[in-house]
């Protein structure tokens, strides 16, 4: 028994064993200094945004004040106040979290659905993928924006939740195609050979055998999708198809700048929502950056 | 070779009947009809029902949608409700519109394209090398329409540069030279703004290729026979490295339909993405219905021809 444990631990330090996939991606991490810091800034934002969320009250914040529109940024409102007299810098908090939350949602949502489908479509090849790679390329040419929009305005007192099934159901297929090819390469393994020989159901094999095998992979795919996930929301926001001006998202602050009025003389109100927005997807594309060069032994630094 | 190309055109009929259906049943779900927005006290709910009868609002969806799919093969988009005119005639200005400005955004993202990465590519790892990722990596990050208000911003109102909407200058007798170029002057910032951001992935694929076809065998044997450097590049490196950008150009098309609707909206351009917003808020469903179907066949058109250049250049890719 005590042999086995040490040779347990012998084979923990063992320097010729390769280190697990997150911990290669940990240690890029550490080793990239800008991603590290953008890492640390962004949890920061988000236990920022969410721990403040708590105390702000969000019906107190866009409560319209008619006393108060459009004032430049002073001591009782920081960042000034909207046409409705709203309070900007609660909105760029409530905002935050807002956007935050619904492009983690989305994300998720649609990591699970393309992961799926890529597994499926990858490992059983043949037929099944042939089908499934034709609807796959129908949702690809579909014109994503429009039908979103299309869709949110047909649905009635959406939530957050509806909001992200739909934006999800059209954003799936980049990373089904991504894990679709790499689950191609993975099923010729011995590994996957070896286990079907023994009779292990393909259930098990897809997700307990084959999908933690290209878990770094999708790490690196649904980091990057954050970032575009969280602009496609503001995006839409913006056009006025995302939340109603009482559940303020990112894109809300700046679709306020559509008017010339406020585009030209009221920074306030747009500047820094547009500046957290650019700063939040460049820091989440670092730490995607690094991860991704971790993936690929040849780009690694660390 | 044919036998693919066939193959993919024939994939492409089942793609544009089944967007079709897809749009149909959408504005099946569109809450009212033509007709729950008239409100007329000589017309009673027993002849409003009646007259649904009649126009076949009733009927069953397959229905309805073969007089609405044979309706648009011969052309009839419907009626605007809002307008009260036929759809094509209201798409038509603002289809020529949005195909000029797409073809500018086109033009300029290629200007910028390959020039850049052509240099980013030949002098990798180098300083000019790493602004130019520099700017493709901030570009990837930066959302469309955040960068273009800040465009109009700076160019439209604080530089005063450019005009801040419209397509053209109000009261020039079109044809001639004042009025093009006033159209001309409308058309640059919008699409400036979308090729900038556009372009960042023809810039970093175009730079990837050309490091990619600088190791290859033929570049050394082209090297090793005496060939000039310019030579290398502009017969041998450039030409192998061109094709592959060339496919994209379908693909693009995808970009330009999602980017017009944010651009539009932003430069008060009257295009079709614009008449989308301002159709989908004024409920004016058969107007909605048209813009996404032909933007759907130009995106679906765009992948075809993606599709065949890619497997004119690369014969690995042609489907079984």
């Amino acid at each position: 028994m005590e042999v086995n444990n040490a040779n347990l631990a012998n084979q923990i330090q063992d320097p010729t064993k390769s280190p697990s996939g997150l911990k290669i991606l940990w240690k890029e991490i550490v080793r990239d200094k800008l991603a590290l810091i953008s890492l640390i800034l962004l949890v920061l934002i988000t236990v920022f945004v969410y721990g403040t969320a708590v105390v702000l009250d969000q019906d107190e914040i866009v409560r319209v004040d008619l006393f108060a529109i459009h004032e430049p940024p002073s001591e009782e409102f920081i960042l000034g106040t909207d046409y409705g007299g709203r309070d900007v810098f609660g909105q760029l908090i409530i905002g935050t979290r807002n956007s935050l939350s619904i492009g983690f949602l989305v994300t998720a949502i649609s990591g699970i659905f393309g992961i799926a489908f890529g597994l499926i479509a990858g490992y059983f090849g043949g037929y099944t993928d042939n089908a499934l790679m034709r609807v796959l390329d129908f949702f690809q040419v579909l014109p994503f924006t429009m039908l979103v929009i299309v869709f949110v305005s047909i649905v009635p007192n959406y939530t957050i939740l509806a909001f992200s099934i739909i934006m999800a159901a059209f954003n799936w297929m980049g990373i089904a195609r991504l894990i679709r090819s790499k689950a191609l390469q993975e099923k010729e393994l011995d590994y996957v050979q070896a286990s079907k020989t023994l009779g292990t159901s393909h259930t098990k094999i897809i997700f307990r055998e084959v999908m933690p095998n290209i878990s770094s992979l999708i790490i690196v795919t649904m980091t990057l999708n954050l970032a575009a996930n969280i602009g496609i929301e503001s995006g839409l926001s913006f056009l006025g198809f995302g939340f109603p001006e009482s559940t303020p998202s990112l894109g809300t602050l700046l679709s306020y700048a559509t008017n010339p009025q406020t585009l030209e003389y009221r920074w306030w109100i747009w500047v820094p929502a547009a500046v957290l927005i650019l700063i939040m997807m460049l820091m989440i594309r670092n730490v995607g950056e690094a991860l991704r060069r971790a993936t690929d032994a040849r780009q690694r630094r660390g | 070779m044919w036998k693919f190309i066939v193959r993919r055109i024939l994939i492409t009929i089942p793609q544009i009947i089944l967007l079709s259906v897809l749009i149909f049943l959408l504005a099946q779900a569109m809450p009212g009809d033509a007709l729950s927005g008239l409100v007329d006290p000589n017309v009673s709910l027993e002849q409003k029902n009646a007259l649904r009868e009649k126009l076949g609002l009733n009927d069953p969806w397959y229905q309805k949608y073969g007089e609405w799919a044979s309706g648009l093969v011969q052309g009839d988009l419907g009626q605007s409700f809002r307008f009260k005119m036929p759809v094509a005639d209201l798409l038509e200005q603002r289809l020529i519109n949005t195909f000029w400005l797409s073809l500018a955004t086109l033009i300029i993202t290629y200007i910028i394209a390959i020039p850049l990465g052509i240099l980013s590519g030949r002098y990798n790892d180098s300083i000019l090398d790493s602004s130019i990722t520099g700017y493709t990596y901030l570009g990837f990050a930066t959302p469309l329409f955040i960068f273009a208000l800040v465009m109009l911003w700076v160019f439209g109102y604080q530089l005063q540069w450019f005009p801040t909407s419209g397509s053209v200058t109000p009261g020039l007798e079109p044809g001639t030279l004042e009025y093009v170029l006033s159209k001309a002057r409308h058309l640059l910032l919008p699409a400036i703004s979308m090729a900038l951001i556009q372009t960042v992935s023809t810039v970093q694929y175009l730079r990837s290729e050309i490091v990619d076809t600088k190791q290859r065998e033929f570049i050394i044997t082209a090297r090793a026979k005496g060939a000039s450097e310019s030579r290398v590049y502009n017969r041998h490196i450039l030409r192998n490295s061109l094709l592959p950008i060339a496919a994209f150009f379908g693909y693009e098309i995808t970009f330009l339909i999602g980017g017009t609707v944010f651009v539009e909206m932003i430069f008060g351009f009257p295009g079709m993405g614009q008449l989308f917003i301002e159709s989908i808020n004024l409920r004016d469903y058969s107007v909605v219905n048209a813009v996404v179907l032909i933007f759907g066949i130009a995106a679906i058109l765009g992948a075809l021809l993606s599709d065949i250049i890619l497997s004119l250049v690369d014969p690995r890719i042609r489907i079984k």
